[in-house]
């Protein structure tokens, strides 16, 4: 076999660097006579080791990671012109197992990382498009959605709608035309799944949405997604090219008399999008702002006619299933819902990326066994799922089995997929306030309680970040919260006050701390701390000089000060001192 | 406007169908050419369309993509994700606005910098992370973001 190079090539790893690497490959191998392919690949996963090198040889797959250009002519040189592999930025090899992939069960990123997203025939390869042709071939499309009805899919936006039912609702409705949508317009701070799907695997979502198109009678459809991924847009629209090219898309798919069309609509900016009446105001050309439903969108959706709406890793979950059958994947996952859920592990974690897990994964085995644990070893304080709409949960909930029924009991969400991981030196009252400003910010404004009730409740987490506030606040965010949850209309609303509400239920003291006692034990909020210099201070002057508000002084070689009064408390101090002269309290 | 960019208002506009579904992709279009929207574009715009005026500033101002400002020559972005939060955002922000002596959401005088806060750029375990143009920064401190700003306005530090 010709040995073969891959780079991932996601967003992640090109700002990490493997333009660069890419390019030093290329190099080294056109100056060899040796016959070796370079190749582009999406996202590894593996976003705490990018930029990542993959080399295929006979004898088996060697990864490296945090490759510089280097590097990458030495593993040319080296590996593949000597046969010795370049030991100490090897992970994987024939002889050397990763846990981080061993706990995982790929199926919607089983092919991101592996082909190039670029080239349709290598998804071909994989067993790409059998599916769309085995339903073509086989089976009604109701045939179909029974098969998805019996995998227990459920849909990987958030909510968790079983998605064989909706897909029968759209089914159902009688209209002359129909409409689908991929909702991609991923916008959860923390959370990049649905980007590196795109981005690593397009034809997966395609053919999911032409399986899907077929089954409910539709004939066109929008994958509404974010501007701010254009990697992901230019893959998306190579890929509807190609699948056009090979007769998956267009007219008479595979000579058949079904026709089905995609076009890429890109998102402006508006987390509201993310509910589907709004998305679909927004593709309408509108401002995305909900309506009430009933009607839902299965009878009066897009241009009021009745359409499916599902997310990207949704999608990507339908041609596996038709492949390998509902039985397989129902096995997996939980007796009330099927598969695996795509997590985004980031914050204080060691090994950070993309991992995928059968659901009902307890947590403490995401976040130790895959994601290796909590940086520089300090101490786990909360985990926070579902982003803005969801919620933290404290260490004691380690053990809980992510599945959507046990994370809502808990008072969080499965959501999307975000799971960022929080340490001691976290504040969970600047966390909550973190979250509300960013609801606050995207209401779109239609609901009151939404609208005015978010800022009230930021006014009221502001203040506790400065130390002011009572308990009476406390019922008050409460109740406010209550109101917000009831009168809004869509799920932004709906679910805006969780962040607080559950950071208030496990994280109490640390509330009271802040009211009662005017005391950030994280050392996060800026009015209750300040900064001090120590005897160990040296005199080196290089805190003064890097002080922005020039609250440092003192003479060279003698200790230095800090003026209470100027200090804008923003930490230059600490960072710069050698000799750790510099205390918060 | 001048003749020479009323002609490309024309070019771009004739590339859609007159209908409102269109109004979005137009604006981004209009937005890629001039870098934000000049109010002769919306007024163009709402003519070619057939929709009233407010209707197109009503949709401009929603997104937040849209900006009604000219921009400056590099544009930087501030992720303020949680991941990023968790990891110094806001510390970063400081600098960069410390250092270009403007606020988020402004541009320096001489046109060079527009500094911007945004909600995720999705490359979390880059944290803190910024987006210059078409480039992102990750793994930030206070003195590589430094470094980053001294590259972009090409004196050496």
């Amino acid at each position: 076999m010709k040995p073969k190079i891959s780079v991932g090539y996601a967003s992640c790893g090109i700002a990490a660097g493997a333009s660069e690497v890419d390019k030093a490959l290329r190099d080294a191998v056109s100056t060899t006579s040796m016959d070796v392919e370079v190749r582009r690949v999406g996202c590894v996963g593996m976003c705490h080791n990018e930029p990542i090198v993959e080399v295929h040889m006979e004898e088996g797959v060697y990864v490296y990671g945090d490759v510089s250009p280097d590097d990458a002519e030495s593993i040319v040189r080296s590996h593949l012109g000597e046969g010795v592999p370049l030991e100490e930025k090897l992970i994987v090899s024939p002889e050397k197992d990763y846990d981080y992939f061993s706990s995982q069960k790929k199926i919607v990123l089983r092919n991101s990382g592996v082909i190039d997203p670029e080239n349709i025939q290598e998804y071909i390869d994989s067993g790409g498009y059998d599916a769309l042709k085995k339903v073509l071939d086989e089976m009604s499309p109701q045939d179909v959605i029974d098969e998805i009805k019996d995998s227990n899919l459920r849909g990987r936006g958030g909510a968790g709608f079983p998605t064989g039912l909706k897909w029968q609702f759209a089914a159902d409705a009688n209209a002359d035309k129909k409409y689908i949508i991929c909702n991609a317009d991923e916008g959860d701070p923390g959370a990049f799944m649905d980007r590196s799907i795109l981005e690593g695997d397009p034809h997966a979502i395609l053919e999911g949405m032409i399986i899907g198109a077929y089954a409910i009678g539709a004939d066109e459809a929008y994958i509404y997604c974010r501007a701010e991924y254009p990697l992901a847009l230019k893959r998306l629209n190579i890929g509807i090219e190609q699948a056009k090219e090979r007769s998956f898309l267009g007219e008479d798919i595979l000579g058949t008399d079904f026709s089905f069309d995609i076009h890429i609509k890109e998102g402006a900016g508006a987390f509201v999008c993310g509910e589907e009446t709004a998305l679909m105001h927004s593709i309408e050309g509108g401002r995305g702002m909900p309506r009430p439903r009933p009607p839902f969108p299965a009878q009066k959706g897009l241009f009021d006619k009745p359409t499916n709406i599902n997310n990207v890793e949704t999608w990507a979950n339908v041609p596996w299933i038709i492949r390998n059958g509902a039985d397989r994947y129902s096995e997996i996952g939980t007796e009330r819902s099927g598969g695996t859920k795509v997590f985004a592990l980031a914050g204080k974690i060691k090994r950070g990326g993309l991992v995928e897990v059968p659901i009902g994964t307890p947590l403490r085995e995401i976040i130790y066994d895959i994601g290796g644990g909590i940086d520089q070893d300090l101490e786990f304080k909360a985990v926070q799922l579902g982003g803005p709409s969801g919620g933290c949960l404290p260490a004691e909930y380690l053990d809980t089995p992510v599945d959507y029924e046990t994370l809502t009991e808990a008072g969080a969400i499965m959501g999307s997929g975000g799971m960022i991981v929080m340490d001691e030196c976290d504040c969970m009252v600047n966390v909550a306030q973190y979250f509300l400003d960013f609801t606050q910010k995207e209401s779109c404004g239609k609901c009151t309680f939404c609208r005015v009730g978010t800022k009230r409740m930021l006014e009221i987490l502001d203040r506790f970040t400065e130390g002011e506030g009572s308990q009476e606040d406390i019922e008050k965010l409460r109740s406010l919260a209550k109101y917000i949850k009831s009168y809004s209309l869509c799920g932004l609303g709906q679910t805006a006050p969780n962040p607080v509400l559950t950071t208030l239920r496990y994280f109490y003291d640390e509330y009271i701390q802040h009211i009662e006692h005017g005391h950030c034990t994280a050392t996060v909020c800026r009015p209750l701390i300040i900064f001090q210099i120590t005897d160990e201070c040296v005199g080196c002057t290089r805190c003064a000089s890097e002080c922005p508000a020039d609250a440092i002084s003192g003479d060279p070689k003698s200790k230095h000060v800090i003026d209470q009064g100027t200090c804008v408390k923003c930490g230059a101090c600490v960072e710069v001192c050698p000799v750790d002269a510099v205390e918060v309290e | 406007m001048q003749v020479s960019e009323s002609k490309i208002m024309e070019e771009i506009l004739s590339e859609y169908h007159p209908e409102k579904s269109s109004l979005i992709p137009v604006l981004q279009a209009i937005q890629k050419q001039f870098g934000y929207l000049p109010r002769e574009a919306m007024e163009a715009i709402a003519e070619y369309l057939e929709i009233p005026l407010s209707t197109v500033y009503g949709v401009s101002t929603f997104y937040a993509q849209f900006r009604l400002e000219p921009l400056g020559d590099h544009l930087i972005k501030v992720c303020h994700g949680t991941a990023c939060h968790v990891r110094g955002a806001d510390k970063i922000n400081e600098v960069l606005e410390n250092e270009l002596g403007i606020k988020s959401g402004e541009t320096t005088p001489d046109g060079t910098f527009t500094l911007e806060r945004v909600a995720c750029l999705g490359c979390c375990s880059l944290a803190p992370v910024i987006m210059v143009d078409d480039t992102a920064h990750g793994n930030l401190s206070r003195e590589k973001v430094k470094k980053v700003l001294a590259g972009y306005r090409g004196d050496p530090r």
